[in-house]
């Protein structure tokens, strides 16, 4: 509305409707709000976390004494803490750091694409595209291995569930109605919210792929600008944000 | 791309198209991407929901009103869902209790309501050819058309339709055991909800970006008219809180089907522990009612826009403090969003909280009190044109304020103690929201029936539609405050088990005679509404007499909606009954330079301006 204003007491200038105020046209702008409604999901998502995590106790004592138990929230950096390749030693955090690195090299990858796309650049399109669809199927890869892991089990000593009361551990791992970890909300929010993010992922790994065919065939070229890359990229930048936020979530905190 | 498909269909037939326009049947009226066939197909399908929700709630006023009632002759319609001894199934009554306000709520006055004028008002009134996408357009009908197929199947499975009310609290509405209408009928209403968030969000993004970006020459946001600002509005509160119900029905969803535990924790069902553990049934409702009270505004508020509109025209007055309506809908806009507990005031959450959300509440009396003052002062001293569509504006008005003066005891926390989940809520919601939100729809169709059909509906029936209907629903609704004060709950089968409320038979059977002659009044409207489609009147070019560019396009309008160019806009919509003006209306693309006996001081310096930019 200010602008508006502004541009009326201009005596050259009696436009107050104007096509794009923003200078925005109104694809960039559907994926604006689209992505404000989005993130209004993951908002309600995670301060379900928040309120779910805080309803139940944390682990009091050292955290080198922790073992996991179905009466406290587990500390994120004893679960999280294997690497493929290497079983049995405990380096917390570095898998999902590498993943979050990852993704956000892959933002860095979009912005390039998006930057060549200025310059009509179509080799230089289709190569930042590339990588940055390399860096979403990494990602995904990723994430497949950490779910696989963490349903398959730590195999850590003692660490598991007496289902039988018997003595002896019968169920290792984890699914959406038990995990050896914590609380079966701890794993049932961890599925839940990667997940959905995860799918975010894949669509916008699809939708990189889309853009890279019609790049690598011209129609941008054909078309004038490259536009249809800076939504598409608006979206992957939203994936990363949210990833961040995420991982705060249940890294960090 | 619409300049192209430019239309002028002046025929008589609007039927007759075969021939007329290389578009055939299916994408002229079926797959259309014209906002115009959209918002049409939008309304008939709104109209098609409120038949049915609307014939549920007789239903169950049967049955409340007349408990000793033999209902045997409505096996014809609900089958086994009459019991052998001639009653209805207890558990059918909440399944209609449920299908009602979730069809009227959702499939009415959500859809029918912004999917029908949003639609059809938006481009026509801001100057533009078409939505920003009318693909998208498209698809958001489709979506909701798939929703609505949907639910409607839900109705006639085996297990019945869900009917844990529409607000599907769990752990009811997660565990099939705990009764028929949780099994089956949850899940398709689970999908048909999800379909229809995607519908809104695609219509809302279309709607917001189509006021934004494409407004004509001139239409500045302090321009445009109520009705537009109150679409806008609506749109973005959908585009904020539907998407929180997505994420609350999606781990619903998980709760029902997967095994996880979001919403449920120590829950004995039949003599069998359930194992889930740690949920919180308390944070559905937190997450359903931060959607579940915008809604009430997205219900509302295009109704009050189309009142704005209509009132400001047939009171031949401009609409009184354009700006604080624009003002007090914004603080409707956020207010909406943080008020969201105080339907949950009786869940055990701290009392403290609820008296930060009972504040919260009452502030919002302001901006709805200013709109209702400002109805008011628009009335005043105006020259009032009595059609249909103002007596209902009118009537829209007495809802909101009836409705709305109940409002203030409802949102207390403290006398929301006695009052919840009783009638009282039931006759407060119905009025401020659900009535009041009807009339505006229905005003809106009288109003813009011309525009849209070429043709005028009937006065005559659209008084004796609108006494009826506006008699019956008080008469339905003001009893209900005593019933409700007097404890009854609502959602409950029936009454006469209990002694204290034997006293209120008659004021039931009452308010059952009521609805029933006010559902039928709703015939009469349904009469005239498809026989002027066909035959009524030919509609003038500006029936209404009417300063918003809708009534400059063609009386048919073809897709492009304006055969040439599209006007440029050079004043405010509410130019009636401007001192010195010939006429008592100037529209808005009349030029200020026209108009020189007419124009206000400060409008001279724009007159200038006018002629500087017509050079460029």
């Amino acid at each position: 509305m200010a602008s508006t204003a502004i541009a009326e007491q201009t005596s050259k200038n009696l436009w107050g409707g104007g096509v794009s105020p923003l200078k925005a046209s109104y694809g960039k702008l559907m994926m604006w709000f689209f992505l404000l409604s989005d993130a209004f999901t993951f908002s309600g998502l995670l301060i379900t976390y928040g309120l779910l995590r805080y309803s139940h106790p944390a682990f009091e004592g050292k955290a080198a004494d922790f073992m996991p138990s179905q009466e406290y929230w587990p500390i994120p950096e004893k679960i999280f803490d294997a690497l493929p390749f290497l079983h049995g030693v405990s380096i917390p955090l570095a898998f999902v750091g590498l993943m979050t690195f990852i993704l956000i090299m892959s933002s860095v990858t979009m912005v390039l694409a998006v930057e060549a796309g200025h310059r009509m650049d179509r080799k230089n399109v289709m190569k930042w595209m590339l990588w940055t669809i390399v860096g979403g199927l990494a990602f995904l890869g990723c994430q497949a291995w950490e779910w696989s892991h963490f349903i398959a089990g730590s195999g850590k000593e003692g660490w598991g569930l007496d289902l039988t009361g018997n003595g002896v551990i019968d169920f290792v791992g984890a699914n959406l109605a038990m995990n050896e970890y914590g609380p079966q909300l701890f794993a049932d929010l961890f599925f839940f919210i990667t997940g959905f993010h995860g799918t975010h992922v894949l669509s916008g790994v699809v939708l990189n792929v889309i853009v890279f065919y019609q790049a690598s065939v011209g129609t941008f070229e054909r078309r004038g600008h490259y536009e249809m890359i800076e939504k598409v990229g608006l979206y992957w930048h939203f994936v990363d944000l949210v990833w961040v936020f995420v991982f705060t979530f249940f890294y960090l905190i | 791309m619409a300049s192209t498909a430019v239309n002028e269909q002046l025929d008589d037939h609007i039927e007759d198209h075969a021939h007329e326009h290389h578009d055939n049947f299916i994408t002229k009226y079926i797959f259309s991407t014209d906002h115009k066939t959209i918002a049409k197909q939008y309304l008939i399908t709104g109209i098609f929901w409120a038949i049915i929700g609307g014939g549920m709630s007789l239903v169950f006023r049967l049955q409340l009103g007349f408990p000793e009632a033999q209902l045997e002759w409505l096996r014809p319609f609900l089958g086994k869902w009459i019991t052998t001894s001639g009653k209805l199934d207890p558990e059918f009554y909440l399944a209609l209790v449920t299908m009602h306000g979730t069809i009227m709520v959702f499939f009415v006055l959500t859809a029918g309501l912004s999917g029908t004028f949003s639609n059809y008002l938006i481009p026509l009134q801001i100057g533009a050819r078409d939505m920003a996408s009318g693909f998208m357009n498209m698809l958001s009908y489709w979506f909701f058309f798939v929703s609505s197929v949907v639910m409607f199947i839900s109705l006639f499975i085996e297990t019945g339709p869900a009917s844990g009310g529409w607000v599907i609290y769990p752990p009811l509405s997660a565990l099939p055991q705990a009764m028929s209408g949780s099994g089956l009928g949850m899940t398709l209403w689970l999908v048909s909800m999800a379909l229809f968030i995607v519908s809104t969000l695609l219509g809302g993004i279309n709607y917001i970006t189509t006021i934004i970006n494409l407004r004509t020459k001139g239409m500045s946001f302090a321009k445009l008219p109520l009705t537009i600002w109150a679409f806008f509005l609506t749109a973005v509160i959908g585009l904020l809180s539907f998407p929180v119900l997505l994420g609350a029905a999606l781990l619903l969803i998980f709760d029902r089907s997967f095994g996880t535990s979001f919403y449920l924790s120590d829950i004995y069902i039949a003599g069998e522990a359930l194992p889930n553990m740690g949920g919180s049934p308390i944070l559905f409702q937190h997450l359903f009612w931060f959607l579940g009270h915008p809604e009430v505004y997205i219900v509302l508020l295009p109704a009050l826009g189309i009142t704005s509109e209509i009132i400001a025209t047939n009171s031949r007055k401009p609409i009184f403090g354009y700006k604080a309506m624009i003002i007090s809908m914004l603080g409707i806009t956020v207010l909406s969003f943080v008020v969201w507990a105080h339907h949950m005031f009786v869940s055990g959450m701290n009392p403290f909280l609820g008296s930060i959300f009972m504040l919260l509440t009452l502030i919002i009396a302001v901006p709805s009190a200013v709109k209702v003052f400002n109805y008011l002062t628009t009335l005043w001293k105006g020259n009032i044109v009595f059609t249909p569509a103002m007596l209902f504006s009118i009537g829209l008005v007495s809802f909101f304020i009836s409705g709305g003066l109940t409002g203030l005891f409802v949102g207390n926390s403290a006398i929301d103690i006695q009052l919840h989940d009783t009638y009282f809520i039931v006759a407060h919601f119905h009025l401020v929201m659900g009535s009041a939100a009807f009339f505006g729809m229905l005003a809106g169709i009288y109003h813009w029936f011309p525009k849209m059909f070429g043709r005028m509906m009937d006065s005559k029936l659209g008084y004796i539609h609108f006494w009826i209907s506006f008699v019956g629903i008080y008469m339905v609704f003001f009893p209900m405050h005593y019933i409700g004060i007097a404890g009854f709950p609502r959602r409950y089968y029936s009454f006469t088990n209990f002694d204290a409320f034997s006293t209120f038979v008659d004021l039931n059977s009452f308010v059952s005679v009521a609805a029933i002659l006010t559902f039928g009044a709703q015939f009469i409207f349904l009469f005239n509404f498809f026989y002027s489609i066909f035959r009524g009147k030919k509609a003038p070019a500006n029936p209404w007499r009417s300063n918003t560019l809708e009534w400059t396009t063609p009386r048919n309008p073809g897709h492009g909606n304006w055969p040439g160019e599209i006007p440029s806009v050079h004043r405010w919509p509410y130019d009636y009954s401007k001192p010195g003006a010939k006429e008592d209306y100037i529209p808005q693309h009349i030029p200020l330079s026209e108009t020189p006996e007419s124009n206000l001081q400060h409008e001279t310096r724009f007159v200038k301006e006018e002629k500087v930019s017509a050079k460029t």
